[in-house]
C-alpha cells in the first residue's frame, strides 16, 4: 500500500532539498533510467522526459504534509522548492523501503543545472538508438536549445558515469 | 498520381454522434482504417471499466480515434491558408490523429500497470513493424512510417504538428471530452469546440488562441474538470479497476506458481507472464478475448481468482472508505493484520487507491516549464498563459486535487466468525475508533 509515495519520500529524505519542478522532474527520470524503480510512467514532452503520474503524487505527498513546497521568487522566473517534512519522515520510517543507495546519484545531480539534465534525459530517452541517431534527435527536438557539441559529449560521459555508479 | 495525394472519387462519410458526420476523401486514410489493426480497436472500449458505472459507456477506441481525425481534418483545413501552416504537413497530421491510439489494449491502464506495458511503444510498433498500416503508410512515402511515429510520440521535428495532437488543448482531449460525455449520458463535458477551432491560430512551435476565445477555452477546461471527478475518477469505476489489476495479478503469481494447473491454459496471456510479448501476440488481444477468460477462471480451482472474477463479470464490486494515510496509516497496517487473521488475503482485498493511479490529467500552467501550457494571443501580438488571464481557470489550477480511497470486500468482512474481528475491522474502516 502506497509503495510508491513511500520510494518518493526516501528520495526526498535523501535529497533533503529539490529546488525546482523541472529539476524534480529529470532527477526522477534519470536515476529510473539507471534501475533505481521509481514506477513513475515518463512521455516524451516538449521539455523533454514529463511524468504527470509524478507531478500528482508529489502534489498528494504535499496535501498530506509529507512534503512542503516553496515557492522562491528569482530574478526572471519563480520555482519551487520541495522538502520532506517531519511528518513526512514518520509516515517513511513505518515502510521497509527495498531501494538501492541513491544517495551518491542525487548528489551528483542536484550539483547540475536544469538545463544539462533535460540533455541527459532526452538523451537517456532515446537510449535505444546508436550513438549518432541520439545526437540527430537531440538537434532535431531540441533545436530551439541550441546544445552545444561539447555538451552532448559531456552528456554520454555523464550518463556512463552514473551507470558504472550505479552498477557497483 | 501519387499515393499520397490520391483521393477517393466519391468523399465517404461515418455517421457519428459527436461530430455528426466524420469526411474521408483521402486513400490513405480510408485504407489505413480497413486495416486489421485499426479495426481491432473496435474490440477495445474506450473508458474500460467506466461501462459498470456509466452503462452507456461502450464506446470504442474506433470510434474515438475516427472522432480526433475528423477534428484534425477541420483544424487542417481552417489553417489552410495561415502564414505559418505549412500544408505538406497536412496527411501526416490526419494519419498520426487517426492512429496516435492504435497501441491500446483491453482495459490498458490495468493490464499495462500489471504487466509493465506502455500501449505507446506498442503504437510504434505497430506503425514501424510487420503490419498493414505500414504497408500504407509506405505507399506515401518510404520515410513516412516514421514520420507518423513521431509525431505520435511527440519527438517530430515541428512542434506545431505534435501540438495538434498532443497539448493541453488538442484533438485528442476535444474528441474523448465530449464523447465519453455523450455516452456516460452526464451533462457535463460540453463546450463550443467549432468556436475553440475558429479561435486556434497556428504559431511557432504550437497552436495558440486567439483571446477573444478565451471563454471558449474556460469552459473547456471546467468540463476537463468536471469530467475527472464524475467520469474517469468515479469511485465505482475504479473499485472495478482494482479487481481487474488483481485479476491480472493473480493470474500472473499462479502461472509462475509450478504447482499450479490453470483448469483453461491461459494461452493468450503467457507472453505478458513470461515477460516477452511480441507484437503478433499483442494484437491478438481485445475486450472480447478478456472477458471469455475471466468467465471462464471464475470455475478455477484457486479461491481468490475465482472469486475476482466473479466479481468483476457480475459487478459485485469492493466497498470503499475515504482513507487518510497520515492519520490512519498505522489502521491501515492493522487492518492489514486483521485481515490475515480473517483469512482474507489483505494482498488482493485491501487495496489503497490513490488519484495518482490514473492516467488523466488536470490543466497545468507548466511554471517551470514542465508542461507546454495554453497560450493566449493577445490584441498586441504578445503571448499570456491562460491562468494568468483567466480567474476560473487560475481558481481552478489553485484546488486541491487529491484523494486516496480504501477498497475491501465488505460482503467478506460480513461473514466473519470471530464476533470480535469482526467488529474491530468494521470500527477501524467506519471510524467507530
Amino acid at each position: 500500500m502506497l509503495d510508491n509515495h513511500a520510494k518518493l519520500l526516501y528520495f526526498f529524505s535523501k535529497a533533503q532539498q529539490v529546488p525546482g519542478r523541472k529539476k524534480l522532474q529529470k532527477m526522477i527520470y534519470i536515476l529510473q533510467q539507471c534501475h533505481v524503480p521509481f514506477e513513475e510512467k515518463y512521455q516524451f514532452h516538449f521539455y523533454g522526459p514529463y511524468s504527470e503520474e509524478l507531478t500528482l503524487r508529489v502534489e498528494e505527498l504535499c496535501n498530506l504534509n509529507f512534503l512542503t513546497e516553496k515557492k522562491e521568487e528569482k530574478s526572471h522566473y519563480h520555482q519551487y522548492r520541495y522538502a520532506i517534512t517531519e511528518k513526512g519522515i514518520t509516515f517513511l520510517n513505518q515502510f521497509e523501503v527495498n531501494m538501492p543507495d541513491i544517495e551518491d546519484g542525487i548528489r551528483i545531480l542536484q550539483d547540475c543545472s536544469a538545463r544539462f539534465l533535460e540533455l541527459v534525459s532526452t538523451v537517456l530517452y532515446f537510449s535505444y538508438l546508436s550513438r549518432e541517431e541520439i545526437i540527430d534527435k537531440v538537434y532535431t527536438v531540441k533545436a530551439k536549445l541550441k546544445y552545444t557539441d561539447e555538451e552532448i559529449d559531456e552528456a554520454f560521459r555523464f550518463i556512463d558515469e552514473l551507470r558504472n555508479r550505479s552498477s557497483h | 498520381m501519387a499515393y499520397k495525394d490520391e483521393q477517393l472519387i466519391e468523399e465517404k462519410v461515418f455517421k457519428d454522434p459527436v461530430h455528426r458526420y466524420i469526411h474521408v476523401r483521402d486513400r490513405a486514410v480510408w485504407d489505413l482504417i480497413a486495416t486489421p489493426e485499426f479495426q481491432r480497436l473496435r474490440r477495445i472500449k474506450q473508458l474500460g471499466t467506466t461501462n459498470l458505472t456509466f452503462h452507456g459507456a461502450e464506446h470504442s477506441r474506433f470510434n474515438h480515434s475516427l472522432g480526433v481525425y475528423e477534428i484534425v481534418r477541420r483544424i487542417t483545413n481552417n489553417f489552410a491558408d495561415r502564414a505559418r501552416w505549412d500544408r505538406e504537413q497536412r496527411l501526416l497530421c490526419l494519419c498520426a490523429a487517426l492512429l496516435h491510439d492504435l497501441g491500446h489494449g483491453p482495459f490498458s491502464h490495468s493490464f499495462e500497470k500489471v504487466f509493465k506495458l506502455d500501449h505507446e511503444q506498442f503504437t510504434q510498433k505497430i506503425i514501424l513493424g510487420d503490419t498493414k498500416v505500414n504497408q500504407i503508410l509506405k505507399k506515401v512515402s518510404a520515410d513516412f512510417p516514421e514520420k507518423v511515429a513521431d509525431v505520435i510520440a511527440k519527438t517530430y521535428s515541428d512542434k506545431l504538428v505534435v501540438s495538434l495532437i498532443s497539448s493541453q488543448i488538442d484533438a485528442d482531449r476535444m474528441d474523448y471530452l465530449q464523447r465519453d460525455a455523450y455516452f456516460t449520458g452526464v451533462s457535463y463535458g460540453h463546450f463550443d469546440m467549432e468556436r475553440i477551432l475558429r479561435v486556434m491560430r497556428p504559431m511557432d512551435d504550437q497552436v495558440v488562441i486567439k483571446s477573444t476565445g478565451m471563454h471558449a477555452v474556460e469552459d473547456y477546461i471546467m468540463s476537463r474538470y468536471q469530467m475527472y471527478w464524475q467520469v474517469y475518477f468515479h469511485p465505482v469505476t475504479r473499485s472495478a479497476e482494482v479487481i481487474l489489476s488483481k485479476i491480472f495479478q493473480r493470474a500472473k503469481m499462479l502461472y509462475e506458481d509450478d504447482s499450479y494447473q490453470f483448469q483453461l491454459e491461459p494461452t493468450h496471456f503467457v507472453s505478458f507472464f513470461e515477460e516477452k510479448v511480441k507484437l503478433s501476440d499483442y494484437l491478438k488481444l481485445d475486450d472480447m478475448i478478456v472477458y471469455y477468460y475471466f468467465q471462464q477462471w471464475q470455475e478455477e480451482k484457486d479461491d481468490i481468482l475465482a472469486d475476482l472474477s466473479c466479481r468483476f463479470i457480475n459487478r459485485h464490486l469492493f466497498k470503499y472508505v475515504e482513507y487518510n494515510p497520515d492519520p490512519q496509516i498505522n489502521a491501515g497496517m492493522e487492518l492489514y493484520q486483521l485481515f490475515k487473521e480473517a483469512g482474507i488475503n489483505p494482498d488482493y482485498y485491501l487495496v489503497v487507491d490513490s488519484s495518482s493511479d490514473l492516467p488523466y490529467d488536470f490543466y497545468r500552467p507548466g511554471e517551470e516549464e514542465e508542461r507546454l501550457p495554453i497560450h493566449l494571443l493577445m490584441p498586441d501580438g504578445g503571448l499570456k498563459e491562460l491562468s494568468r488571464h483567466s480567474d476560473i481557470v487560475e481558481a481552478i489550477s489553485g484546488k486541491k486535487r487529491t484523494d486516496h480511497k480504501l477498497y475491501f470486500p465488505r460482503d467478506r468482512i460480513q461473514r466473519i466468525e470471530d464476533p470480535d474481528l469482526k467488529k474491530r475491522i468494521l470500527d477501524i474502516l467506519y471510524g467507530k475508533e
